[in-house]
């Protein structure tokens, strides 16, 4: 997906870093002010899928890795998230650090495999590994089936914060999303990151360079996962189920919707995506089918006319405002 | 060891082979000229089967008219959607081409689930093909019998005329250099969008083959096609013969992990993947 590379190039730092700090701290307003005006449940599950977007993002927007498998790192985090609440009785923190510890091994494991081949391959490589994990999800006994595992117990955080407060467990969700977006700007911004971007834009001339591609690739392969698995176990504890929804292919297509829609490879897009699409399912439920179909609408006019996305667009738009011709 | 129930797995194996062949076939001779990978060939296998479906109980159409029909019908959808959308893409990054395609088998499956809902609906085996053949061994359906045969039949013409004749030849030149090509006077956007519809067709009468096997439903492609990716990146897409043989082994290889250990037979197929992919990472009979 190179067509941004091309942007990057003629920009000021100066500009390119002011207009990182504004815009976060647009987000980090929106955000901090939210459970005022919307739902706080609601707005839990947002940042969970918001989360779970950055992660996705990292390997396609800045490795230029296709993964239509993510799902099955959110659901792995989600329903071990679920079963160390309900059947092992651990904290809430424990549950979510045993999602995302078992999306990180999951990820480790079909990374191995999936980097051996590129582009295409790789997509589809990663989407059926995840089918065979739907499947897996399907018949092991602590999944429950087509049930799943449901009402998971909050607890308290830390034994002090009562998440059972749905406003308390929003913002418990807010610093962790908190955590995840700046560890992964960390990540972006580090020489690693940079080492990712040579690769994307380049894969032999990086190893010419000396660079060991396919280690590198692994890495943001894991990374991503981790993360994405943080916010399937964080997601289980908000919704206090996991389900074999989670894992499901139609939830890996809905995360490359949403970060195609925010803007691939923007640092906001993702979440300006997931907010998008997650507001739309949850206001044309009852329409049923008619979400699919208007995802799938928006994926055709994304790949058609649309391909920075939406921050994407007004990025370059600002950008043009900012040096006319 | 109960042969009767071999036999019969060792048969449901075989014609789930037949689907994987023809599915993976169609996907692999467009990408050969692409260079996408066609996302809504599920979908497109449905709706074949839809449309014989409709044939049937809205125009009268039995069967066989549906299977010349049918692969026409929605290989022009094929090609409008090629024209339209498909040919904008082809200067950009291939996983474009995936995207548009997934949205568009969400567009397909959707509005068949808006309009028919999920439960499947029979489409009853033509009279022709009704009936059993007593192999001593086994009794073998004659629809079955037919669905095997067909399939192995298609699957070697495509083979045939991508391979032994002047119009492959053409294909197999402008998949390694189409501008070449070009320059000799052939109409290479052309054969592009033909090619694009000829793989659409085939998906379409893998539909047509299905519908008295299966149930008639929007979501009968959806996992199929999963699995066919997995038969795609096992056989390696260099090859057609590849995908003919990766097909109907795979096929037969599900239909004993059925009889010898249910629990792992829809697994089977993306273990067998990662194993490859291990081993020999560009495919069975994949060149690079």
């Amino acid at each position: 997906m190179s067509e941004q590379a091309g942007d990057h190039q003629a920009h000021d730092p100066s500009w390119e870093r002011r207009y990182e700090r504004n815009a976060f701290v647009m987000l980090f307003v929106a955000f901090a002010v939210m459970p005022a005006f919307i739902y706080p449940r609601f707005g839990s599950q947002l940042l969970c899928f918001a989360m779970f977007a950055c992660a996705f993002n990292l390997l396609i927007g800045f490795g230029g890795l296709l993964s239509f498998g993510h799902a099955m790192f959110f659901g792995m985090g989600s329903y071990l998230s679920a079963h160390a609440a309900k059947a092992w009785g651990l904290p809430v923190e424990l549950a979510i650090l045993t999602g995302a510890a078992t999306s990180l091994l999951l990820g480790a494991l079909t990374g191995l495999l999936a980097i051996r081949r590129q582009g295409i391959y790789f997509a589809m490589i990663t989407l059926a590994l995840a089918q065979m994990l739907y499947f897996f999800c399907l018949q092991a006994p602590f999944t429950g089936g087509e049930d799943g595992i449901q009402s998971v117990k909050r607890g308290q955080f830390l034994g002090v914060i009562d998440l059972n407060n749905e406003v308390a467990m929003y913002y418990f969700v807010f610093a962790l999303f908190l955590a995840a977006f700046g560890l992964i700007h960390r990540i972006i911004h580090s020489p690693f990151g940079q080492v990712l971007k040579a690769i994307r834009e380049n894969e032999p001339r990086a190893i010419s360079l000396g660079y060991h591609a396919e280690r590198y690739k692994l890495a943001a392969f894991v990374l991503s996962a981790t993360l994405a698995g943080l916010a399937g176990a964080t997601k289980a504890i908000v919704a206090q189920n996991a389900s074999l929804t989670d894992v499901h292919w139609s939830m890996s297509g809905e995360v490359v919707l949403m970060t195609l829609l925010g803007g691939m490879g923007t640092v906001f897009g993702p979440v300006v995506g997931a907010l998008v699409i997650i507001s739309m399912q949850f206001y044309l439920a009852e329409l049923g089918s008619w979400v699919t179909i208007t995802q799938g609408i928006i994926f055709v006019v994304c790949v058609l006319a649309f391909r920075r996305g939406i921050v994407g667009e007004i990025e370059a738009w600002l950008r043009k405002r900012r040096r006319p011709g | 060891m109960n042969t009767q129930a071999l036999f019969g797995q060792l048969l449901i194996g075989l014609i789930n082979g037949s689907f994987y062949a023809l599915l993976s076939l169609g996907l692999a001779v467009i990408f050969g000229l692409l260079n996408i990978i066609n996302f809504t060939h599920g979908a497109q296998y449905m709706v074949g089967a839809f449309v014989a479906y409709f044939l049937l109980n809205k125009a009268g159409l039995g069967y066989w008219w549906a299977l010349v029909i049918t692969p026409f019908a929605v290989g022009a959808v094929g090609v409008i959607i090629e024209r339209t959308m498909l040919s904008r893409l082809y200067k950009l990054d291939h996983l474009y081409g995936l995207l548009l395609t997934f949205g568009l088998a969400l567009i397909f499956e959707g509005a068949f689930h808006h309009q028919f809902g999920s439960a499947g609906m029979p489409y009853s085996i033509p009279e022709s093909l009704q009936g059993v053949q007593n192999l001593g061994f086994m009794y073998l359906p004659n629809y079955r019998a037919w669905v095997i045969v067909a399939s192995l039949a298609i699957c070697i013409s495509t083979w045939f005329v991508i391979e032994r004749t002047k119009l492959g030849a053409y294909l197999r030149a402008a998949t390694e250099n189409p501008t070449l090509v070009q320059a000799f006077g052939v109409n290479v956007p052309r054969m592009i969008t033909l090619t694009y519809g000829a793989g659409v067709g085939l998906a379409a009468l893998a539909g047509v083959f299905a519908a008295p096997i299966y149930q008639v439903s929007p979501q009968m492609g959806s996992s199929l096609i999963i699995v066919v990716f997995a038969v795609v990146v096992i056989g390696g897409m260099g090859s057609i013969m590849g995908s003919i043989v990766t097909g109907f082994g795979l096929g037969i290889i599900e239909g004993l992990t059925k009889y010898f250990y249910p629990q792992a037979s829809s697994t089977v197929i993306f273990v067998i993947m990662a194993i490859v992919l291990m081993i020999r990472p560009q495919g069975l009979f994949g060149q690079r």
